[in-house]
């Protein structure tokens, strides 16, 4: 049924018009034009949508629009303040990480809650957390070199 | 962080609307180089691939479809090095579709070979007009002056201009035909670990994408394709579906397939039209059709194994001829013969297929995530019966391609849809739309036969090839069959007098396309699991068998050698692991693997390591060319441990990554890449890596079990010993 619902997106309050069980995944980028989360396998399966609700990395193709009213959703778009970079994405260039970059916002919002509970991850922590998430040009390595480097980064002077 | 050359989404935008004036512009430069009627420059633009600014910035087009290998990093890094512009002041843009570029198309492992020369050209041009513009305002000789970091500078007189002030007047500078260009010692750019101007954007959610496109108007379409090969729509009602939400209309489609101008293959359907993607889902699957299944029904992956198992026998058409192969195998003290099997294969590019496109009056401008824009222009005014320079292809960002994005299937549907529905369209397909409606890496068998010497020479090699071929299924025109088999893929390094390659043509109908290193990845397990084969026959070590026989083949040899050693060939493997070897040589370049693996106790194969030893010649950039080695060999691996598309009733089994399974992040081999140092000119490494991969695991398996592998994906089933 059509409704306008609000939502908190990136920190700002958004009504959108949609049915109630439209994935979140198609509001953002349909509605809100925030494309940076991206559709993969639409079952849940590849990781590639990943966002966060409420801090906790959400697969945003399975979850429809209903389940995040009054909850908090980031998006890659938000996940470091305006005109800042996440140490994430900092060493996501460092490492030279994409290839295609498809997968990689995924990728990233799928290890910024794995550093939210694991600051310094070990590579099994690292393999567990992101076995999720699906890189179809083999950019592993490096993702798990970035997330290193992202905790040691992170754990130094801001720049 | 300062972005290099960053396109933002609004960029993007602004980019796209400009570009039907941009298309024009750029045909007139072929034609009109400098100067637009009359009007004076205000930027030096000596050629379609590079603009300097009145300011000093340099913008660089790069014409090759940016899809992860890196030619947004690697083509720009070419012409700059060759002008002494700096790395960082760089703006890059990707071209729009324009003959004055030459080939566009992005394959076959050819965007770094393919435009060496030529972009070091433009780039040495470009430098040697902004040296004589410099030298004829101080009154000096231009062989006087040397340039550096986006400037020239005069170093008797300490005088100096930077790129932006000399540009009008190297405007007026006639270009010249041979540009001197530098040698390897005086790269600056070349050869370095320089950060790709691509990345920034992919790393913050603002890079677009094929499917991140929006165009003002822009409507979303799914579209309902026969579910088998073949079929077509006998009737259908969509008046279900038209009545909901956010619908705004269904569009037919015809079949097509022809390969005239260029090859197009679309199945026909049923496109459903709506404001939003979830509503053209959701619509589609509110389709009551009926559907005519064709000749195809009852088409079985057990029908094509039997198909290929009858065609072994049939007269071949001969790859390869030299010598007389069954004569020195009859001689030989030792033959062996083995038979592998390899399945079809899907790309699944991450970026789900897609096109938007707007057809308005007689003309139809088109943003396709394309590896192949020229294809895709000729495809959608031969379908729309409009002239190709009405249409206009934007390429933005692939989401990877993998060969799938060669296909024009996906811009035409876009066109077809909009022009019945008259708004600017972009058609979407869901991950299970990809797997069903595919264009599949051929299966095949291989029968290898050859004859061993006391000393392990090769007495005789015979390579029967069965299968279909994508060339000979594009173009059924062409009386050769074998098509990609020629290319080179079923030949091989190893020294013999006596060797017979053949084709057996057998084509089950499954719709073919070229996957990432083509028909290399199908004969290479074939070849080097057999060439494994038969140095266990010989007694020899595999490594040491391979090098006997590559006496001819020093760089083959040398990454060989280099593999071996860094993987510590030799050493002893606790039980349960095993290590194997493959070479392949590819699109000019050389490759050996040595892969790692583990086979627990109920099969489950494991592959931890893997070292590459490549030699491509001179190398653009070290940290991407590990990066396709460490990419292809993920890729490859999948393949060959988890991957195969099957048919059941004409229908292609899988449908998601649930059923087609590739490597995850805890499964992926940590892979360690060496390369050879070379002064010849860059060879291909966007496929290369791929093909050893497969036969170096098999071989790790029999290293491991004593189980040989002749068949993929690998299957718990055959890894019990022999």
């Amino acid at each position: 049924m059509p409704a306008g619902i609000a939502l908190s997106v990136n920190g700002q309050v958004r009504v959108v018009e949609t049915s109630t069980d439209t994935p979140l995944l198609w509001v953002l980028r349909d509605t809100l034009a925030l494309t940076g989360t991206k559709y993969g396998c639409g079952i849940g399966i590849c990781g590639m949508c990943t966002v966060h609700i409420d801090g906790v990395a959400t697969r945003s193709c399975i979850l429809p629009v209903s389940a995040v009213v009054g909850r908090h959703v980031t998006t890659i778009e938000g996940l470091a303040p305006p005109g800042s970079a996440h140490p994430l994405q900092r060493a996501w260039i460092a490492e030279q990480v994409p290839q295609c970059g498809w997968c990689q916002p995924g990728q990233i919002m799928q290890a910024a809650a794995l550093l939210a509970e694991h600051p310094h991850p070990t590579d099994a922590q690292i393999n567990e957390a992101m076995q999720g998430v699906l890189c179809r040009c083999g950019t592993y390595q490096r993702i798990r070199r970035a997330i290193h480097r992202a905790a040691s980064d992170a754990a130094g002077p801001p720049r | 962080m300062r972005g290099v050359g960053r396109i933002t989404r609004r960029d993007f935008i602004v980019a796209g609307a400009a570009t039907g004036a941009g298309f024009l512009l750029g045909v007139q430069l072929a034609g009109c180089r400098r100067s637009r009627a009359g009007v004076p420059p205000t930027s030096f633009r000596p050629s379609a691939w590079l603009e300097v600014s009145a300011s000093g910035s340099v913008t660089i087009w790069v014409a090759k479809s940016e899809m992860g290998q890196g030619v947004w990093g690697a083509l720009p890094a070419i012409v700059a090095d060759e002008m002494d512009a700096v790395w960082e002041q760089l703006r890059v843009k990707q071209a729009d579709t324009d003959p004055v570029y030459g080939s566009q198309w992005t394959a076959g492992s050819s965007s770094v070979r393919g435009s060496w020369e030529e972009l070091r050209r433009a780039g040495a041009a470009a430098r040697e007009m902004l040296v004589a513009a410099a030298a004829s305002a101080w009154g000096v000789p231009p062989t006087t002056c040397r340039t550096q970091d986006g400037m020239v500078v005069h170093p008797s007189s300490g005088r100096r201009a930077g790129y932006g002030e000399l540009a009008v007047r190297a405007s007026s500078v006639p270009v010249p035909k041979r540009p001197r260009l530098k040698s390897q010692e005086q790269f600056r750019l070349v050869g370095k670990r320089l950060p790709r101007p691509d990345i920034p954007a992919k790393v913050d959610g603002s890079a677009v994408f094929g499917l991140d496109v929006r165009v003002a108007g822009m409507l979303v379409a799914v579209v309902a394709r026969p579910p088998v090969i073949g079929g077509r729509v006998r009737r259908f009602d969509a008046s279900r579906a038209a009545s909901m939400r956010g619908v705004r209309g269904v569009v037919e489609l015809q079949p097509i397939s022809t390969s005239r101008p260029v090859s197009i293959r679309v199945p026909g359907g049923v496109a459903v039209v709506a404001d939003s993607t979830w509503a053209a889902v959701q619509a589609r699957d509110a389709l009551d059709i009926e559907w005519d299944d064709g000749p195809n029904a009852n088409l079985t992956s057990a029908g094509i194994d039997q198909l290929f198992e009858q065609s072994l026998g049939n007269a071949g058409e001969d790859i390869e001829r030299k010598g007389d192969a069954i004569a020195a195998m009859r001689a030989a003290p030792v033959v062996r013969q083995a038979i592998y099997r390899v399945p079809f294969l899907a790309q699944t590019p991450p970026e789900p297929l897609n096109a938007t496109a707007h057809v308005h009056g007689d003309r139809c401008e088109v943003w396709a995530p394309t590896q192949d824009p020229a294809a895709t222009q000729q495809a959608i005014a031969s379908v729309l019966r409009l002239r190709p320079d009405s249409v206009a292809v934007h390429v933005p960002f692939l989401g990877g391609g993998f060969g799938r994005r060669l296909e024009t299937d996906m811009p035409v549907e876009a066109a077809l849809v909009s022009r019945g529905i008259g708004a600017p369209v972009q058609v979407f397909w869901t991950r299970e739309d990809d797997l069903a409606h595919g264009f599949y890496r051929p299966a095949a068998q291989h029968r290898l036969r050859a004859g061993l010497s006391a000393a392990g020479a090769l007495l005789g090699w015979e390579h029967r090839i069965v299968g279909p071929t994508v060339a000979s299924q594009k173009d059924p025109a062409n009386r050769d069959k074998a098509g990609e088999y020629r290319y080179g893929g079923a030949l091989i390094p190893y020294a013999a007098d006596d060797v017979l390659v053949d084709y057996v043509p057998a084509d089950p109908g499954v719709p073919l396309g070229w996957w990432r290193s083509v028909e290399v990845s199908s004969t290479t397990f074939a070849i080097e699991s057999f060439v494994d084969e038969l140095a266990v026959a010989a007694k020899q070590d595999p490594v040491a068998f391979r090098l006997a026989l590559l006496g001819r083949q020093p760089r083959l040899r040398a990454v060989l050698q280099l593999a071996a050693q860094r993987a510590e060939w030799g050493q002893k493997l606790p039980r349960g692991r095993g290590r194997g070897v493959a070479v392949c040589s590819m699109r000019g370049s050389s490759i050996a693997q040595v892969a790692d693996v583990t086979v627990a106790t109920d099969g489950t194969v494991r592959v931890p390591r893997v070292v590459c030893a490549v030699d491509c010649g001179t190398v653009v950039n070290p940290g991407q060319v590990e990066a396709q080695m460490e990419g292809g060999i993920t890729f490859g691996a999948s393949a060959a441990v988890l991957s195969e598309i099957t048919l059941a009733a004409g229908r292609i089994t899988q449908s998601n990554w649930q059923d087609y399974p590739v490597l995850r992040v805890d499964e992926a081999p940590v892979v360690e890449v060496h390369i050879v140092p070379s002064d010849e000119p860059p060879s291909g490494i966007g496929e290369t890596p791929v093909p050893p991969i497969a036969p170096a695991i098999a071989n790790a398996i029999f290293s491991a079990t004593g189980a040989r592998v002749r068949r993929l994906p690998i299957s718990k089933a055959d890894l019990r010993p022999a």
